[in-house]
């Protein structure tokens, strides 16, 4: 993005343009995309595409260095007794951890992610957020996971959070940087569809639903509402924005109906890596033991795929 | 802006594989004959009908073509039971068999669901979703009136009115004799039913359930036919009440037919309903219900969406959502379950769509279509706009039956309305606002028997349905649907 097109503080998009959501309506376009039958070569594609845009993520207080080296290998390593299998898209971390992932990947083309900006609750100065991001950055984190201040747009202070995306979009530089909204603390769709707007014109290169620390993560329509925001946001200026949603996907339909409402609501062009990821843990196991069924025809016990 | 660039791509990439839904559990005889005095008997004249599979033109099977005598024994039939148990039996009883019809429909929901989208061409989804469990709620919902009846017209006195004559519609075949059979017989009415001749196969399965759940014999008679053999059924003497859902133009001969005879009749006619958003709607919700109320069940729809009003300031927003919306449809095998939009009913329906696309054309309105393949055999149509119509246009005018949609715009609330009322119909309409008072405002000012606020395509058996102007005579469905089928003495 050139200088001149980069977000400026104070450039508020007009929300009073934003559409309004009806959540009945996207309860119901979501179980139109619940009922599509998802089988044979069509299901394997589509599991192998699932892997490939996982963001393989671990954010415990307990981290170890151990751990997230073990996390990296999985990350490669996705279980290599099936052959032709894509590896994650990335690993997702602490900005402690940056370092370490960064040394275990090596120069595999996995990037890291980190969490940033006082995650999960973002309850710091915008100068703590930015030294945190910044850590991260140096460290060589790839991607951003920043969260949105929360209470400052239950507020209805629009500027201050937009600023503040625009600054944190700022400090990661060449970092991809992904808008976490905490849909779980925005308490409507029309809150959601607003904040992904905010998020997008401030500088987003990903919007994500949630930190995984607060429940309700993910669904699948906060999720319709965000792609939503996205393809009217790429009519409008013609730019991409990615999409992640993260937290409560741990099963290989549900990710798969994922792919359904993605295909249905951006297109073909949204289906890579690139544009679309998956924020889980344990999502990789469960498709890993789908692929295995679909390729032998029985399950495995889980004690079959390594942990991580 | 190019546009070009902002445009979103649907072609290619990941694709959903066919997963048709099986048919090893469904059996189709050969050959049916007429349901009369409680079993399946051969037709007086001897003569057999295919029934097609519109979604391959080939036969699925061959059914009675029932003549005056036919009829006149069914009718026949129909009285005896009346007079003999059916009028005489305590209501909670005579209820107890309609609930049993409702529990053996739902045991067997997946095998109606199959034939009905053999026989008619819709989408599975549609048939099991939608079709078949609502036909089983109305037989649930009625059988719970009759014994309640008393309470339903408190210090009257509800009587049946005899043997009711109905003819029913090939768009949704099994869930209107169920909204024709579910109340006639809650009330002690006994029943000739006349199904559509493209779409015979449910009701004559519908049939063997009326046998399995152990009705009286002539409580339910169903013959099938075409034109004549409706025409003989509504116009039988020995019938006490018509029950009609089908054309206007139909609707009028039955009319005529029924005048001066004493009988009670419904007429549930057609339909050209306006959609209406206006601009502070949900859009991408507004989208999805104009291709609910236009796309659903092809477009064979009575109380089908097929005008759509559009606030001026988001018509440009709304119509390429549309098209998008519409690239993501799937056209295909009814079978199969992603299929969105399924076979066009007969080739007699697709002849008279295709020129409705040819007359929107030389009317100078712009066709789109969405660019969906589509099988080689059978009968399609894939989904169609057309933007620039105007009020004088007979594509805005008439009732396609079809998916086919007429957009127009508007600028003011009084302009909507006065475009929405501005039909020879009043079945249904919609309107999109995130503001309850213009939706009060609307429900009030549009003459229409249902108009849906935010949603479309709605259906509940406690909930009347019934149309003005030329969309019809009467209401089914609820309470209101109850009175059709009864005398009231104080």
């Amino acid at each position: 993005m050139s200088a001149a097109l980069r977000p400026q503080r104070g450039q508020l998009p007009d929300l009073s343009r934003v559409t309004a959501v009806d959540e009945t309506g996207v309860e119901e376009r979501v179980a139109r995309f619940r009922t599509r039958s998802i089988k044979t070569s069509s299901k394997v594609e589509a599991l192998k595409l699932v892997l490939s845009m996982i963001d393989l993520t671990t954010l415990e207080g307990q981290d170890t260095p151990g751990k997230v080296r073990q996390l990296c290998q999985k990350a490669i390593h996705l279980h290599d007794s099936m052959p032709g299998l894509p590896t994650v898209a990335a690993v997702c971390v602490y900005p402690t951890m940056v370092a370490v992932a960064k040394r275990a990947l090596g120069e595999h083309r996995i990037a890291v992610a980190s969490v940033a900006t006082a995650f999960p609750s973002g309850m710091a100065p915008l100068k703590v957020k930015l030294d945190d991001t910044k850590a991260a950055v140096d460290a060589g984190a790839d991607e951003i996971d920043m969260v949105i201040s929360r209470g400052a747009f239950l507020q209805g202070d629009y500027g201050y959070v937009f600023d503040e995306i625009a600054a944190i979009k700022e400090a990661c530089g060449d970092a991809h940087l992904k808008v976490i909204l905490e849909t779980g603390e925005l308490s409507t769709l029309d809150n959601v569809r607003r904040a992904s707007v905010l998020a997008m014109h401030a500088g987003a290169d990903f919007i994500k639903t949630s930190t995984g620390k607060i429940q309700p993560a993910a669904t699948m329509p906060v999720t319709l509402v965000m792609l939503q925001a996205i393809r009217d946001f790429h009519t409008e200026t013609g730019r991409m924005i990615g999409m992640k949603p993260a937290g409560g996907i741990s099963n290989s339909k549900l990710a798969i109906h994922y792919l359904v409402m993605l295909r249905e609501t951006l297109g073909t062009a949204w289906m890579t890596p690139e544009w679309f990821r998956f924020g889980a843990s344990s999502l990789a196991n469960d498709v890993l033991m789908q692929l295995q069924k679909q390729a032998t025809g029985v399950y495995q016990s889980a004690d079959y795929f390594s942990l991580d | 802006m190019d546009t070009q660039v902002n445009k979103l791509a649907f072609d290619g990439g990941w694709q959903y594989a066919p997963a048709p839904e099986s048919t090893d559990h469904v059996t189709v005889d050969e050959r049916y004959g007429l349901f009369i005095d409680g079993e399946f008997a051969e037709p007086a004249g001897g003569k057999y009908f295919d029934t097609v599979n519109p979604a391959t033109e080939e036969r699925l099977s061959q059914v009675a073509l029932a003549t005056e005598a036919d009829v006149d024994r069914a009718v026949a039939a129909a009285r005896k039971a009346y007079e003999g148990p059916w009028s005489k039996m305590k209501p909670a009883e005579r209820g107890k068999y309609v609930y049993r019809i409702a529990r053996i429909l739902q045991e067997r929901a997946r095998e109606f669901a199959v034939i009905e989208s053999l026989d008619g061409g819709k989408p599975i989804r549609e048939s099991r979703d939608v079709d078949i469990p609502l036909a089983a709620a109305h037989f649930f919902y009625y059988a719970g009136w009759a014994d309640k009846l008393d309470y339903a017209y408190p210090g009257r006195r509800a009587r049946p009115l005899g043997v009711a004559g109905q003819v029913i519609p090939w768009n949704f075949p099994l869930l209107m004799a169920a909204w024709k059979l579910a109340p006639a017989l809650a009330c002690g009415n006994t029943v000739v039913l006349k199904p559509a001749e493209t779409t015979p196969l449910t009701a004559l399965k519908l049939a063997e359930v009326v046998r399995d759940a152990g009705l009286p014999p002539g409580v339910v008679n169903i013959v099938t036919g075409a034109g004549d053999t409706g025409s003989a059924v509504v116009s039988h003497p020995g019938v006490d009440k018509v029950a009609f859902t089908g054309s206007t133009a139909v609707g009028r001969m039955i009319m005529k037919a029924v005048a001066g005879t004493g009988k009670k009749y419904t007429l549930e006619l057609g339909g050209k309903a306006a959609n209406v958003i206006f601009a502070d709607a949900a859009i991408d919700q507004a989208v999805e219900g104009i291709v609910n109320g236009i796309f659903f069940n092809q477009g064979h729809v009575c109380c089908a969406g097929s005008r759509l009003l559009v606030q001026e300031s988001v018509a440009d927003e709304v119509v390429a959502k549309l098209k998008d919306r519409m690239a993501t449809l799937i056209v295909g095998d009814p079978l199969d379950k992603n299929t969105d939009i399924g076979a066009i009913n007969s080739q007699e329906q697709l002849g008279r769509i295709e020129s409705y696309l040819k007359l929107g054309v030389d009317e100078g309105a712009e066709m789109f279509q969405a660019s969906c393949p589509t099988p080689d055999r059978g009968y399609w149509c894939r989904p169609t706009i057309f933007t620039g119509v105007a009020q004088s246009n007979r594509i805005v005018q008439e009732e396609i039956f079809g998916p086919v949609l007429a957009i127009q715009t508007f600028r003011t609330l009084e302009e909507g309305i006065a475009k929405a009322n501005n039909t020879p119909y009043g079945l249904s309409g919609g309107v999109w606002t995130d503001k309850g008072a213009k939706i009060f405002r609307m429900t009030q000012k549009v003459r229409a028997g249902v108009v849906w606020a935010n949603t479309f395509n709605k259906f509940d058996p406690t909930s009347p349905f019934g149309g003005y102007k030329e969309s019809g005579v009467g209401r089914e469905g609820g309470l209101h649907g109850l009175g059709a089928y009864l005398s009231l003495e104080s």
